[in-house]
């Protein structure tokens, strides 16, 4: 397939896929053809999805055709930049309390990767990650890309009840679960951060092209910044306690 | 409380607020206005009405501005006591609505006096019916706009995406009463038959080229089946087995109407509140105009996919738009 490439998503949204695979060198351009989108569309554009590789354009189609809405679009394309400075987001930081109650999957973690629990911790925490995408709720960001050592599948029989805050890995990817929510993602740990908050700027904390980095910190300073310590309900906790 | 500004709210002067109350709440009943745009990239879906024809006629009727928010009243079930004077307008599903158990026209005007009550009975044709009131119900908008979410918790008549529950309130600008220049009700013969078998208008594109010769050909000539897990997310199909070479990609934005089809073979078609990314092969899309008919459909109804060119199908819904939007 030739590459960028428009390809039609409904009477007024044209599809720019620019990549085939997911590479952190992708967001500065996609960055950089949403704000020319931005700017190109004015009070024509209606909303924009960035992700991984491409660029959902949802234009008014009482303003523009299909034919005009794409070639407004291949002529941002003919002379895209990628924009290393302006389009690339902050770098934000997320407490992140590891600890068995808040992440279950901590230790089948450590199990699998055949690391100790403060290895596993700092791979986690080591690097700063790219925000590919937001999608799945509001303000829940697909981070990535995880060191090999951390993948772990998704779970097989997802949660129903994810507690707000609960930071998870699955695949390549890692990310915070902004409200409680179901979820079949790995559970490994717990952050305060507000995540999504009506009453903010932005509404979102993560943002597309933003880099996070997780800093491990210990209960108190996590009860300290109003983290919740209510420890993740498991089907089967009521009949183990039981047992014992 | 910020209160829409709508043509049919001119004059104002002694014209009070006027309420709604809810004395039974029924399976599903949210405000809905337009839409919630420009926060997809955030994750926030589009929401706004699933039958987009009939929720603009529900406006149209009291010559609302687009964009009002309307009750999107699902099943039915739903009982209501005016606590003042109004006139209110309806347009949909035929929910057997009746006003003092007198049955109320579909797509028609009807004034309301205190203490009156306003039922929804059963589906009897369709599954949605919308609810307008002058100038729009009032709500305080959640990122722009007032529809209501529940998976997300935005807008409504709570703020939080909750449902319509017993002892809500809906409220309103009373309007004028008198019989000014409001636009005709559709005739009958206008009105949708939603009992009828549906073809749905789908935008070929996306990765139809990776689907099987003998898959596209059932796809476009087989009836396909509305299935029970239908919500406002998105409706499954059942029918013949799609077959595709791609089985999962990427994620990428997706648009309203998407039709997605994942490796059971079944498709889905995505509606208001779907997730705002995902990563299942599609077929194409459905028009607005497409997924406003499949909106109404029961478990059970029989569709037929009809592919349309883009020009053409972007050409109807223009139209369509323009009978109520001045941009």
């Amino acid at each position: 397939m030739q590459l960028p490439c428009l390809e039609v998503a409904g009477v007024d949204a044209w599809l720019v896929r620019l990549f085939d695979r997911i590479d952190d060198a992708n967001m500065p351009w996609i960055m950089a053809l949403l704000r020319r989108c931005e700017e190109s569309f004015g009070d024509a554009l209606v909303d924009l999805v960035p992700s991984y590789t491409t660029l959902l354009v949802h234009y008014n189609p009482l303003q523009l055709t299909p034919a005009q809405a794409r070639s407004r679009l291949a002529t941002l394309l003919a002379d895209l930049e990628p924009d290393e400075q302006g389009a690339l987001g902050e770098i934000k930081e997320l407490q992140v309390w590891y600890d068995d109650s808040v992440g279950p999957e901590l230790s089948l973690l450590q199990e699998r990767s055949g690391l100790s629990r403060e290895a596993v911790i700092e791979a986690h925490t080591d690097q700063k990650y790219h925000v590919f995408a937001l999608g799945f709720a509001p303000g829940f960001a697909f981070m990535g890309s995880l060191t090999e050592e951390l993948v772990l599948p998704r779970l097989d029989t997802p949660r129903k009840r994810v507690p707000a805050g609960s930071v998870a890995v699955a695949n390549r990817q890692t990310s915070a679960y902004p409200r409680i929510s179901p979820g079949g993602w790995n559970l490994i740990g717990r952050t305060s951060a507000r995540l999504f908050d009506r009453e903010r700027d932005g509404f979102s904390l993560l943002r597309v092209g933003d880099r996070v980095r997780f800093v491990a910190v210990d209960r108190k300073e996590f009860e300290d910044a109003g983290g919740d310590t209510t420890p993740v309900e498991e089907r089967g906790a009521e009949t183990s306690r039981k047992n014992s | 409380m910020s209160v829409a500004s709508g043509r049919s709210s001119r004059g104002g002067s002694g014209e009070g607020r006027v309420q709604l109350r809810v004395e039974q709440a029924g399976p599903l009943a949210l405000l809905q206005d337009a839409g919630r745009f420009g926060v997809r990239r955030l994750g926030v879906t589009q929401g706004g009405p699933v039958d987009i024809h009939a929720w603009a006629w529900a406006n149209h009727l009291l010559d609302n501005r687009w964009g009002a928010a309307t009750l999107e009243i699902t099943f039915g079930g739903l009982s209501l006591i005016a606590e003042g004077n109004a006139r209110l307008a309806l347009a949909g599903a035929d929910l057997e609505a009746t006003l003092d158990d007198e049955p109320i026209e579909p797509w028609s005007r009807f004034e309301v006096q205190a203490g009156q009550r306003l039922r929804f009975g059963a589906p009897k044709d369709g599954l949605r019916a919308y609810l307008a009131a002058p100038g729009g119900f009032l709500a305080e908008p959640v990122l722009g706009s007032v529809a209501g979410v529940t998976r997300e918790g935005l807008g409504g008549h709570d703020g939080q995406g909750g449902k319509l529950q017993k002892g809500d309130a809906l409220v309103f600008q009373q309007g004028h009463i008198e019989n000014d220049e409001l636009p005709e009700a559709p005739s009958a013969d206008k009105r949708p038959d939603y009992s009828q078998p549906t073809r749905l208008a789908l935008v070929p594109g996306a990765q139809i080229a990776d689907f099987e010769s003998r898959s596209l050909f059932a796809a476009f000539n087989h009836p396909w089946q509305v299935d029970d897990r239908a919500d406002r997310m998105g409706v499954r199909l059942t029918g013949p087995l799609l077959k595709c070479a791609v089985s999962s990609m990427i994620s990428e934005g997706i648009g309203l109407g998407a039709v997605q089809v994942p490796p059971d073979g079944q498709p889905i078609v995505l509606l208001n509140d779907r997730q705002t990314i995902g990563g299942y092969p599609r077929l194409g899309t459905l028009t607005p105009l497409a997924c406003a008919q499949l909106a109404q459909c029961l478990p059970g109804h029989e569709v037929h996919l009809q592919a349309q060119a883009l020009s053409a199908a972007q050409e109807e819904y223009r139209d369509f738009l323009r009978l109520f939007r001045a941009d």
